[in-house]
């Protein structure tokens, strides 16, 4: 009884298990889920109420053109994917080629929306109107934001590689890019689905 | 790491990523707001009691302005003083002292976090002197009051509102990712997680529930954001849209919003408890497994907050049953807080006195808050003064007996002084006497059917028989507030003049009592501590002494 608490085997901790940034990434990444969350049901309340939706006298959303984007979009995860996968079998000049490839489709998805954007606002899409227009230019405006900030992450990382910051066995900074970049290309499917289809 | 390292005025004192500077800006950013939060509360008492008067230092409190005070009370004392001093504070100074790490695992983030939530009270306080004025929705910013000029006629106030609670919700969920990063991956060797001090448990339960929360309430803000700036309608019915999904969002993160302020105080009491009842925790796995009930319950507790606001009849009993059923897990923890008292030597010092004083005034307002989440009581209750004097009943005594009995017991290693044990003692019994005396007749006049959201109640003849009651309370209440003078007097006296404090003032298991106090830069020597012991090995039978330290490192002796 008198050595009890004492000499309870507790396992001892030698190494840290995992890397802070990737986990503080991760957390951050859940987070923003819950913000999305947060958006994405406000938004079913109203796709799902019993009025019309789109309301009367909308434009309807272009759907080929973004279809397509996410298309690309997609591709530019498999790109960032196949990179990492390169750099740790020491292949850096496939990773830098596969790496401004991911770049450049960030660059054209950003191009795309924008100027599908733009020709909503000439169709007359208004912002004011009613939310079906503030859901729009909102949840696609705000996913957009989060796409340029995964852009500039990837012209960072692009920049650090062209130094020679990143080898086979030391690519953090490239490894939490590219976790960032999974969740909003994850993201923009099911805000696709749910906007525009 | 750094020891000796020198440091610049600006990078020491201004923008440092030193854990526990940025705790202390915290702290003191939490006491200055509490200044401005505090004269609200006395604004909005004396309106109350001797209403149309003109009120000492300002004025007559005429209803916009009324409007304005209780939105800014209500906000200040949450998010400015209650997470500053609950939160970032503890969990910057203590976390990494008490798993045995040099500092967080993100130093600069730390650092932004702070200065995030200064510009969040700089755009808070700024609204005061724009055209129209401060937010006046009040604190929960129901729409559509909130989401259009034309209700209160403010505008640019509600914009600055909501973007310093922006400002605010990101600062502390980025704090709260840190808090849980350093804690999962920079614990000393040795500190498995059963040996991590409860304080440390309950501050990352906190920073848990907080950053999930958030989100939510985060997209809300937004929507309302370009409600007020683009005109979108989300909250607005003429538009189609839907005034009760803000405060859906709102209360799905209002809810546990109310843990996020009340999870850290359990941890300092159970830690005080055993310290000063030299008593190991009773009932520890259960206290943890309880706290992982309340959180998830918390989240599907919300609606209790708008049963009188027209929602679907259907789900109040759904919400009732979850909201009496989370007494469940926080009757559990009591419990055992009672029971690692029962038997006890206890030491009276000042922060178990602060400890006991929130035991007893806290269950007050746990347990009418029993009566609010059965769905019939409320209807009659919800829009009374009975719902005030219970939330402030939950409120005081987690934020301000829990901040107190947590910068009663840290003092001496934040500073290296003693606080003046006398002078502590009376604010304490001060504080405990007026603040019953403020809020209790709150409870009677609240049943009797006063209705809370007026601003004259004088304007209603059948609250006249009140008025005895609202004038011994805010009476009272500006006692309370006087009150508070002596532990300003004495916190920053002491931090000059205080006695000397030993490195162990008051012969403590945990990590941080080894290190120096004040902690210098890097927190401990050369080495860092290896933990070889339970954090609440008090008094165990065939021990020489009645305590046992988590870990045999000699601090003083490598500081040089």
């Amino acid at each position: 009884m008198a050595a009890k608490a004492g000499t309870k085997k507790i396992k001892e901790i030698t190494e840290n298990k995992m890397e802070p940034a990737k986990l503080g990434i991760l957390l951050f990444i859940a987070a923003e889920m819950m913000f999305f969350a947060g958006l994405i049901s406000a938004f079913l309340v109203f796709r799902f109420s019993p009025a019309p939706w789109p309301p009367e006298g909308q434009p309807r959303l272009p759907i080929a053109v973004t279809a397509v984007n996410t298309a690309l979009l997609i591709l530019s995860a498999f790109t960032f994917y196949k990179a990492l996968e390169l750099l740790r079998k020491g292949k850096k000049g496939m990773y830098l080629l596969l790496l401004v490839t991911t770049f450049l489709l960030g660059i054209q998805f950003l191009i795309i929306q924008g100027n599908e954007w733009m020709k909503m606002v000439q169709f007359g899409l208004s912002i004011h109107a009613n939310p079906y227009g503030g859901f729009f230019y909102g949840l696609v405006g705000l996913h957009g934001i989060h796409v340029f900030g995964g852009v500039l992450a990837l012209l960072w990382v692009l920049v650090r590689s062209l130094m020679g910051a990143y080898n086979a066995q030391k690519n953090l900074g490239v490894d939490i890019c590219r976790t960032y970049w999974f969740f909003v290309v994850g993201l923009w499917p099911i805000l696709f689905g749910l906007i525009y289809l | 790491m750094s020891q000796g390292h020198h440091q610049g005025f600006w990078t020491k004192y201004i923008f440092s990523t030193d854990h526990k500077m940025v705790a202390r800006q915290f702290l003191l950013l939490a006491l200055g707001m509490a200044v401005f939060g505090g004269f609200y509360a006395f604004l909005i008492r004396w309106q109350m009691a001797f209403p149309n008067q003109p009120a000492p230092f300002f004025g007559p409190v005429t209803p916009d302005k009324y409007n304005v005070i209780i939105t800014m009370h209500g906000t200040i004392m949450l998010f400015f003083v209650g997470m500053p001093l609950l939160n970032a504070f503890p969990s910057n100074f203590l976390v990494p002292l008490m798993i045995g790490a040099r500092d967080m695992a993100f130093p600069r983030l730390n650092m932004a976090s702070f200065w995030m939530t200064v510009v969040a009270a700089i755009l808070l306080m700024s609204s005061f002197f724009v055209p129209g004025g401060p937010a006046a929705a009040g604190w929960t910013g129901y729409a559509p009051l909130s989401a259009s000029s034309e209700y209160t006629g403010v505008k640019i106030g509600a914009v600055l509102w909501l973007l310093s609670l922006a400002f605010v919700f990101i600062s502390s969920s980025l704090g709260g990712i840190n808090y849980l990063v350093t804690v999962v991956t920079m614990r000393a060797k040795g500190m498995s997680y059963s040996r991590i001090p409860l304080t440390v448990w309950f501050l990352l339960a906190a920073a848990f529930t907080f950053f999930l929360a958030a989100g939510p309430v985060l997209a809300g803000a937004f929507m309302l954001l370009m409600d007020n700036v683009f005109g979108t309608g989300f909250f607005l019915p003429f538009k189609g849209g839907e005034p009760l999904l803000w405060q859906h969002l709102f209360w799905f993160f209002g809810h546990p919003e109310v843990y996020v302020l009340f999870f850290p105080t359990l941890g300092f009491c159970l830690d005080i408890i055993a310290v000063f009842a030299r008593k190991p925790i009773f009932g520890k796995k259960l206290i943890i497994g309880s706290t992982i009930a309340a959180i998830a319950l918390s989240f599907v507790v919300w609606a209790h907050h708008m049963f009188v606001t027209g929602m679907n009849p259907t789900l109040v009993t759904p919400f009732a049953i979850t909201t009496i059923l989370i007494s469940v897990p926080f009757a559990i923890i009591y419990v055992c807080m009672f029971m690692s008292l029962k038997g006890g030597s206890i030491r009276l010092e000042p922060p178990m006195i602060w400890v006991l004083g929130f035991l007893a005034t806290f269950l007050v307002g746990g347990l009418t808050g029993i009566f609010l989440g059965a769905a019939g009581a409320d209807i009659y209750l919800h829009a009374t003064y009975f719902v005030i004097a219970h939330f402030h009943y939950t409120f005081f005594p987690s934020v301000f007996f829990g901040g107190y009995a947590a910068i009663n017991y840290w003092y001496p290693k934040m500073f290296g002084r003693m606080l003046n044990k006398t002078a502590a003692i009376l604010h304490f019994v001060l504080t405990f006497i007026f603040f019953n005396c403020t809020f209790w007749p709150l409870f009677i006049v609240g049943m009797g059917g006063m209705v809370r959201r007026i601003a004259d109640p004088s304007f209603y003849p059948q609250f006249a028989i009140f008025s005895h009651l609202n004038v011994f309370a805010t009476i009272s209440a500006m006692c309370l507030i006087s009150s508070q003078t002596i532990f300003l007097w004495n916190f920053f006296y002491s931090m000059k003049n205080g006695k000397k404090a030993e490195l162990n003032p008051y012969e403590s298991n945990t990590l941080e009592w080894l290190a120096q106090s004040p902690p210098p830069h890097g927190n401990w020597g050369p080495k860092l501590p290896v933990v070889t012991g339970d954090p609440y090995e008090y008094s165990q039978p065939g021990e020489a002494s009645d305590w046992k330290s988590q870990s045999s490192y000699k601090g003083d002796a490598i500081h040089g």
